[in-house]
């Protein structure tokens, strides 16, 4: 801290080599990419990682437009076969662990986790630079994976075996990326938790922790625990392929259902990694734009732990139909129903915060407003999966592409995009063209509905996911499905051209627009490289309005 | 960061445990191993898998709580440690069951 | 190790949690373990006979020994006693490259006895036996993979304390690169009964 604090003093007192007034800019001499590669400043640190992940979040879509592409007529057109599955497979490697995964905890988790506890930065500030070059390098591995050996992994994101270890595409190569993207990942959630754990500012109890942070806390021990089940798992398909251990080669005695239930077990809490930071961000935008402090506090950081703890006891309900054992069918069906409460628990609580709140309808609220719809209708489906009797029914089908896509893409995928126009102006010091901001947000939310609700329909009437080819019964579904990602795609570009837009030209913001009452809002905007100029004293809640008021 | 380098001097390391002390727990250790090699010479069936395993934790809890210095840590690491082996344990209890019930012989 | 300085009670909760993920990333392999043990328990005992008790052993007293030694150095380093607790790590780095050799040959004994993962000696045998052994060499690998790094993490130690880095009044890294060392001796503490005592 009297580190920032002299640089603050030498900018105040206008010295001959004045300190950078905000993290974006570098100081005299210093500038240049290195400095930002290898910073330790958390800030620069999760702007680093958001712009990658819009690169790979961008690379990714492309994929999954191609794939819709393919996919309007039926027959043989546009890809091979072989390159379909290859589409498949890499547009859900790059979006599950180079998108989602990372998405929230580590860009605007980063930015914003140390300024809302009122520290000047992480735990351990050069481990995180570091998780960033570890992410870089699953992320090259993963790319090189595409172009050497016999062609680009084919298995799809699931890895399954016993297809993973017979295929002859680059599947090795691929699970090394996954296991060293994994490790990226753990080290962003143990930088959280020891940072949640020993760095709060004077003031700042459990109970006075914004509700990002408490989601971010919560993700952080999923992180911790659950990922390194995913590196094992990787670790073996490797050893399966290159060491010949057979221990899922049922012809050898193995049991690819163990497979299955090592993927899962990391892969179910692997979503709650996804969702659960999205839903700090709606915990923090719903209490803005309703001028209200939230309603159940206690509860939505308690349902936080509560959906972290039980997530992890209800994987194998991916595993129905699998013939694993009706036991194990009923008591993971049942579990299931359970984790669910928390998640119901959150969404009352939003809905009663905006009850006779002053409601002011800004971009990021409905952005997070589109979240509580598409998070309710892919969570309500996700029962109809969880319940054994109908998952029979529908596993395997566009009815669980349209759930996951509903819950991550209208869920996580809103909630980023959300935060994206909540911390915009803190980030950058301006703001957006806000209406244009509203506009995109319709076409996205039309595009989106109409992208994936026919894939209920299909999936219902038994369409199966990752086919290449189907019956003409389909095609009314599919065609509709692809003119959705169209306007999907065109609401996303006019999106990210407004921000774009906004970051080069647009009208500068003072500290806090929207009236904010956590700690970020009390800097000024971009926020300075150290933080805070005096170490902070809380005395409040993060919902507390009285006195707060919006300068914009 | 002044404020709080001085907040928490008080939380600074306990002292050192004593050589004389590791080296008991040292013993302790010496001592399970030899148990449990010579337990495994007698055919108990199932009950040698128990025993053995009850052995190995109990050395796991001695080499944690002393070696690791658990017993002398804040009352929240010991629970951070209890959820990682509590993790652990539903991951491989509630495989079983399905493995433990899964059908088999049919192929 | 700057920011490590500042917050001693933070680097050592940061270095457990990392602990953490290292005894579930052997967590799956227990889980093969158990399961396999649950379908073959014939095969395990049958298999399990061909292991040497008598290496196994010695390995778990070397490697306890070395956690004691480890355990030993901090307390030397604390109580200012330099030269003693290099003594100590130098001669837990030295139980570490004997469990490494130790490890060796009884590698190479099995693979001399054509006994590998996907070999056509266990190709021929049991399934529950193969199974076996492919668990014993990834689990036993991976193992020896961590006793690689610990060796290494206390070399650097050494030299840490060597260059006045690590000192009486600052030995969070030597207590973190212990509390690795401990956990490396506790995966054994499971593995060793697991595959050489069950026959
Ligand atoms: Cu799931």
């Amino acid at each position: 801290m009297s580190d920032a604090i002299e640089r603050g003093k030498g900018h105040a007192q206008g010295q001959a080599t004045p300190a950078p007034a905000n993290f974006l800019e570098s100081a005299p001499g210093r500038e240049g990419i290195t400095s930002w590669i290898f910073s330790t400043d958390h800030k620069r640190i999760g702007l680093l990682y958001l712009t990658l992940i819009m690169v790979m979040f961008i690379t990714a879509t492309i994929l999954g437009l191609i794939l819709r592409l393919k996919l309007m007529t039926p027959g043989n057109t546009l890809l091979a076969p072989q390159t379909y599955n290859a589409t498949f497979t890499l547009h859900g490697v790059i979006m599950v662990f180079m998108v989602v995964i990372p998405s929230i905890p580590a860009s605007f988790g980063n930015i914003f986790l140390p300024i809302q506890i009122g520290a000047e930065d992480v735990s351990f500030p050069r481990l995180n630079n570091f998780s960033w070059w570890l992410y870089v390098t699953g992320a090259v591995l993963a790319l090189v994976s595409i172009f050497t050996g016999n062609g680009p992994p084919d298995t799809g994101w699931t890895f399954y075996v016993p297809f993973s270890e017979r295929t002859t595409t680059n599947v090795s190569l691929a699970v090394i990326a996954v296991f060293i993207l994994g490790f990226s990942s753990i080290l962003t959630g143990l930088n959280f938790i020891t940072t949640i754990h020993r760095l709060r500012a004077p003031g700042m109890t459990w109970r006075r922790l914004p509700l990002f942070v408490w989601s971010l806390y919560a993700t952080g021990w999923i992180q911790v625990l659950a990922t390194p089940i995913l590196g094992i798992t990787a670790l073996l398909i490797f050893g399966e392929r290159v060491l010949h251990l057979g221990l899922f080669d049922p012809g050898r005695g193995g049991d690819p259902l163990l497979y299955q239930h090592l993927f899962w077990i990391y892969s179910h809490p692997a979503v709650y990694i996804m969702i659960l930071p999205a839903m700090g961000v709606i915990s923090e935008v719903i209490p803005v734009f309703a001028r209200k402090r939230i309603f159940g506090y206690k509860m939505i950081a308690f349902s936080s732990l509560a959906i972290a703890f039980a997530g992890s006891l209800v994987w194998a309900h991916h595993m129905f139909t699998s013939g694993m054992s009706d036991l194990a069918v009923l008591v993971f069906s049942f579990l299931t129903f359970v984790v669910a409460i928390p998640s119901a628990i959150k969404v009352f609580n939003w809905l009663s915060t905006l009850y006779k709140g002053s409601i002011s309808l800004e971009p990021p609220l409905l952005y997070a407003l589109g979240f509580i719809f598409m998070f309710s209708v892919g969570g309500l489906t996700g029962l109809v999966l969880g319940s054994a009797g109908t998952n029979i029914h529908v596993h395997d089908t566009y009815f669980v592409v349209a759930h996951f896509h509903y819950v991550i893409f209208g869920g996580t995928g809103l909630g980023m995009f959300s935060a994206m126009h909540f911390w915009f102006p803190k980030i950058f010091g301006r703001m957006y063209d806000k209406k244009q901001a509203m506009r995109s947000f319709w076409v996205i939310l039309v595009g989106m509905n109409v992208l994936y609700f026919p894939m209920f329909i299909l999936g219902l009437q038994g369409m199966p996911r990752r086919y290449y080819d189907y019956l003409p019964q389909y095609a009314t579904g599919q065609f509709i499905s692809t003119v959705g990602s169209w306007i999907l795609a065109l609401g996303m570009g006019l999106m990210f051209l407004n921000l774009w837009a906004g970051i080069r030209r647009g009208r500068p913001v003072g500290m806090n627009p929207w009236g904010g009452a956590t700690l970020e809002w009390t800097l000024s905007s971009p926020p300075p490289p150290g933080n805070f100029l005096e170490e902070p004293v809380v005395d409040k809640g993060p919902y507390e309005y009285a006195g707060v008021r919006a300068d914009d | 960061m002044t404020e709080h380098s001085d907040e928490r001097a008080g939380e600074h390391a306990s002292h050192p445990l004593g050589y004389g002390f590791l080296t008991a727990i040292w013993a302790a250790l010496m001592v399970l191993t030899a148990v449990t090699i010579t337990v495994a010479q007698i055919d108990l069936g199932f009950w040698n898998v128990v025993v053995a395993l009850s052995i190995a934790s109990t050395k796991a809890l001695l080499v944690i709580f002393f070696f690791m210095h658990l017993k002398y840590e804040s009352r929240g690491l010991k629970w951070c440690v209890f959820l990682a082996f509590l993790i652990l344990a539903i991951c491989i209890g509630f495989t079983f069951f399905d493995v433990a019930y899964r059908p088999m012989g049919v192929a | 190790m700057t920011e490590q300085h500042k917050d001693y009670q933070g680097a050592k909760f940061g270095m457990w949690l990392f602990l953490f993920t290292e005894i579930l990333l052997f967590g799956g392999l227990f889980l093969l373990y158990s399961a396999y043990m649950h379908r073959y328990p014939e095969d395990f005992k049958e298999a399990g006979k061909a292991l040497d008790v008598f290496i196994g052993g010695l390995n778990t007293v070397v490697l306890i020994t070395s956690s004691l030694t480890m355990a030993l150095s901090i307390t030397a380093l604390r109580r200012n006693e330099k030269g003693r607790c290099m003594a100590f790590l130098a001669f837990t780095v030295l139980c570490a490259l004997a469990f490494l050799v130790n490890k060796f040959i009884e590698w190479s004994a099995k693979f001399g006895h054509g006994i590998f993962p996907g070999s056509p000696h266990l190709l021929e045998g049991p399934n529950g036996q193969g199974v076996f052994y492919s668990l014993y060499f990834a689990m036993t690998g991976l193992h020896g993979i961590h006793v690689c790094i610990g060796a290494a993490l206390m070399i650097f130690v050494m030299v840490l304390i060597r260059r006045g880095r690590v000192t009486p009044e600052n030995f969070g890294f030597l207590e973190n690169a212990g509390l690795y060392w401990h956990v490396v001796d506790l995966v054994w503490i499971f593995l060793f009964p697991l595959f050489y005592l069950i026959a």
